[in-house]
This record gives structure tokens, sequence and C-alpha cells, in this order.
């Protein structure tokens, strides 16, 4: 149990909306956000934290990415 | 149609946000403590399973690890706390806007012209623990009644993550059980004078005569049998509503023993400046000094002073304090804490008599010099600009106590009995 850091892309639009695109891995790999279905503030019990989740699908399983203030974490086993 | 009011007390606070972000410590016995090489080390909180080894808040850490040997202490995060204080806060604003805190971890809500909206009073207490625990992940408990009193009675009565409703049906059933000394404003002394008149319960409390009631414990006997039979008919404060202020002070144990004048004069030339601060900050100016003492061994007292001008200079508050302590002091053990409060409040554009010999025009200037400190501070942070007296003695004085502490204890009554 506990939480990873990422890098994120996101695009910020006009109104302020944040939307994460693409994860980045510590090591090198890429994950593109195929698409966000959920955006809400929640706590994260198995990372540890609160923030604004993003329920992400990411080749067809569904993660959770969390942006608490100005970082961006995913929960781990 | 009666009131519908909710009591939300967060459960465990301060613990329960530490098990939060440490998912390893949750199932272990936590406490949250002071710095103890500041000498802060006592348990402010504590989680469940530390309450089950009899963990108590207030006592010293090491008492508590002795009970506890496994304990986990972690230091106290007020930033965080306050944080999710607010956080909290935000949620009830979707229900109310009759939201009276009580400390950081608890408050009232009027929601009476809310239900047409959402629902009961229950539902509305549900909801809000609902959404507390999945946005915020802590817990909350919450009494649903029709006074602030019982309410609040409630939110004890059940922990964690539970709702109480007590009603006019059932209050005798459920409230009347409780021990006397669970109500607001039964302290120990209190409790000892109501058990030599036999009054256990808030039942029997409630039932006793109002005017042997009067006799032996005054005036507060009566407002605590209004509060036994229900009829506490405060209203809770409309958001944004700032309490009456009637003191501004600050205090501080410092982080070893102050044994000479050199030492207590810097720690109340930087308490003073906060006091000053504060009063600038609300407008205000003092007219009397309070100082609070307390030695090494846990003696304590207060003395006070009127000052000759209504104030909200540094220089004058700290001078007084210091004048307090040496006409009114006689020290005789080194000193563990020391604070100092300003007094009988007046405005600040408030009019008072000038006399002869004082250089007003000099006083005036030295405000504007203070108020540009403030300014600077609120752009430049706090240690951008600093008194000589205060990198002197940076052992001692290395906080700031205008925004560090910000947590300010709240009482009931407002200072008003009946």
């Amino acid at each position: 149990m506990g939480k990873k850091f990422v890098s994120v892309i996101a695009k910020f639009t006009d109104l302020g909306k944040v939307t994460p695109l693409s994860i980045l891995w510590n090591d090198g790999r890429r994950f593109d956000i195929d698409r966000v279905d959920d955006a809400r503030r929640a706590a994260s019990l198995k990372g540890g934290g609160i923030g604004t989740r993003y329920t992400c699908m990411i080749r067809g399983r569904q993660v959770y990415l969390f942006k608490d203030e100005d970082v961006w974490y995913v929960e781990v086993e | 149609m009666d009131r519908v009011i909710l009591h939300s007390d967060l459960n465990n606070f301060y613990a329960s946000v530490e098990c939060l972000y440490n998912p390893e410590i949750r199932n272990k016995p936590v406490a949250v403590g002071g710095d103890e090489e500041a000498r802060h080390g006592i348990v402010l909180a504590k989680n469940q399973i530390a309450k089950a080894y009899g963990v108590k808040t207030g006592e010293a850490l090491w008492q508590a690890r002795q009970k506890c040997p496994g304990l986990v202490t972690v230091q106290a995060n007020f930033k965080l706390y306050l944080k999710f204080s607010h956080l909290v806060r935000e949620i009830y604003d979707c229900y109310t806007d009759q939201f009276e805190p009580f400390g950081i971890d608890e408050g009232w809500l009027d929601v009476t012209g809310s239900t047409g909206l959402f629902g009961t009073g229950e539902k509305i207490a549900n909801e809000i623990r609902k959404r507390i625990y999945e946005e915020l992940g802590v817990t909350v408990s919450v009494g649903v009644s029709f006074n602030k009193i019982f309410a609040k009675l409630g939110s004890d009565m059940n922990k964690p993550n539970a709702t109480t409703i007590i009603t006019r049906d059932n209050y005798k059933t459920t409230v009347w059980q409780l021990p006397a000394s669970d109500l607001l404003y039964v302290g120990p002394a209190t409790t000892k004078k109501l058990k030599l008149m036999s009054i256990r319960t808030i039942g029997d409390l409630a039932q006793c005569d109002t005017k042997i009631l009067q006799g032996r414990i005054g005036v507060v006997g009566l407002l605590l049998h209004r509060f036994a039979n229900g009829q506490d008919n405060s209203p809770v404060a409309k958001k944004g509503a700032e309490a009456y202020i009637k003191s501004v002070g600050n205090s501080i144990t410092a982080p070893r023993d102050l044994c000479t004048i050199e030492d207590i004069k810097a720690v109340f030339y930087m308490l003073s400046e906060s006091v000053a601060a504060r009063l600038r900050g609300h407008g205000l100016k003092c007219t009397g000094i309070q100082i609070h003492v307390r030695d090494k061994d846990l003696f304590s007292c207060e003395r006070q002073a009127q000052l000759v001008f209504p104030t909200c200079l540094t220089k004058e508050i700290s001078d007084k304090a210091m004048e307090i302590f040496i006409s009114k002091y006689r020290m005789v053990k080194p000193l563990r804490s020391i604070g100092v409060r300003g007094i009988n409040l007046v405005p600040e554009n408030y009019a008072f008599q000038l006399d002869l010999l004082t250089n007003q025009n000099k006083r005036e200037k030295q405000e504007i010099v203070e108020r540009t400190v403030d300014e600077i501070r609120a752009r430049f942070g706090y240690s951008a600009i600093q008194r000589g007296i205060i990198l002197k003695n940076k052992d001692l004085t290395g906080i700031n106590p205008k925004d560090d502490h910000v947590i300010h204890p709240v009482g009931y009554l407002d200072g008003k009995i009946i």
C-alpha cells in the first residue's frame, strides 16, 4: 500500500479545467489516458492522502489518478 | 416547529488525518504529540487502538509509552489539520449557511431551513458523514436534535462514524441516563457539588428543584437545569459572524527554562509583537495588560495592570508586561511558560485623554512604523523583517506566534451567562 508520485501531461483550459492526458512513469514509459470517466474530490485510503481523483481508462484498465494541490500520484499495491 | 440542529465531531481528528496519510501505521496504536525536544511532548490526540490501551489526551508522551509499549508517536502538523478543517467546512456549506465552529474539529449546523431541499436531519447527517469519509477519508460522529446541547451530547454517544438522533420523545431515555459530567459546563468542581446533592445523571439534574440548584451552585445551576431539560434556545451563529473579541493574547512554553530577566524580556517582546500585530489586524487597542507565568514546577499565576493610553504598540505592551512581572511577581524558580494578553479592548479610533508630557506624535509615528512592518511581513513573510532582540535570543524566540498558533480556544457562552 502506498502511492507513487508521477509526472503528468495535462490540458489546462481557458476556464481553468484540468484534464490529464498521459502519465509518464519514472523509467521513461508513457501511458496515454484513453478516457477520463469521472473527476471528484476523494480520499485515497490505499495511497494515503486526498485530492481530486480522476477515474482514467488506460489500455482498457481503470486507474485512479490523484492530484493533490500541484502533485500527481497513483495508488500502488 | 422545532429547529433541526446537527453537531458534527470529527473522530480522533489529528490521529485520523495522520493515519490517512500513513497507511502503514493505521493498524497500530498512534498518538499525535507536540515536539518533545521543544518540551511540548504531550498527547494531543490518539487513535482508537491507543485509546484501548488507556492513552489519554493531555498526558506526557513518555507516560503514554509506558501504558502502550508499541505506541507510534507522530509530530503534529497543524497546517494539514487546518486544511482538513477548512475542507470539512466546505462540505457543511453545501447544506447551510449557519455553521458555528467549536474548535477546529467540531461545530453546530442549523439545517432547519434546508430540510425541504435535502430531507430530514437524519438524512442530512448521514449524507455529510458519507461525503466526509469518501472525500476526506476521515470519520465524523453527528448528533441530531432540536437544540445545541442535546445535539452535542448525541455526537458523543456513538463513536466513531455514527448518527445519533435525540428527539423530544426519546431524550428522557437517552440523554437523561448520561452522567451529569457529560454536560457542557459541568467540570470536576461542579460534578463534586452535584454528587453531594445526589445528582449523578443529567436526568437527576433535570428533575432537581431549581431553587435548590441555585442555592447550591448559583446562577449556573439554573443554566444547567435548562440544558438538562432541553430548553437551550441559543442560536447557531451565521457563517462569518465574527466572535466578539474580549482579549488578545499569546503564550508559549519555552524550549528551555527561562532563568534570567534577559530571557524573559526577549520572550515577552516576541509575544507582545504578535499581540500588537493581532490587535492592529482586528482594529483594536488594549487598555490593560495581563501576564501569565508558570514556573518549572507547574505553579502558575496571572497578574494584570492598566495602561495610561490605549495601545497597539509592541514596545508599550512589552514594557508594561515587564513592569508587571518585576513589580507583581517574585521569581524564585526558573519559568517554563509565559504569556501576554491585551485586555479591556477598545476600537482603534477610541478617544482618550491626552496629557502634557507624553509625545503623542512619536507614538503615532511608531504605530505607522509597526503597521508598515505588518505589511512587509504580509508580502514577504514573517522573517523578512525582525527586531534585534529576537535575533539575539534565537533559541527562545525562533517561532512566529502570530501564525504558528492559530487554533484558539472557544467558549460556548462567550462570557455571557443567561
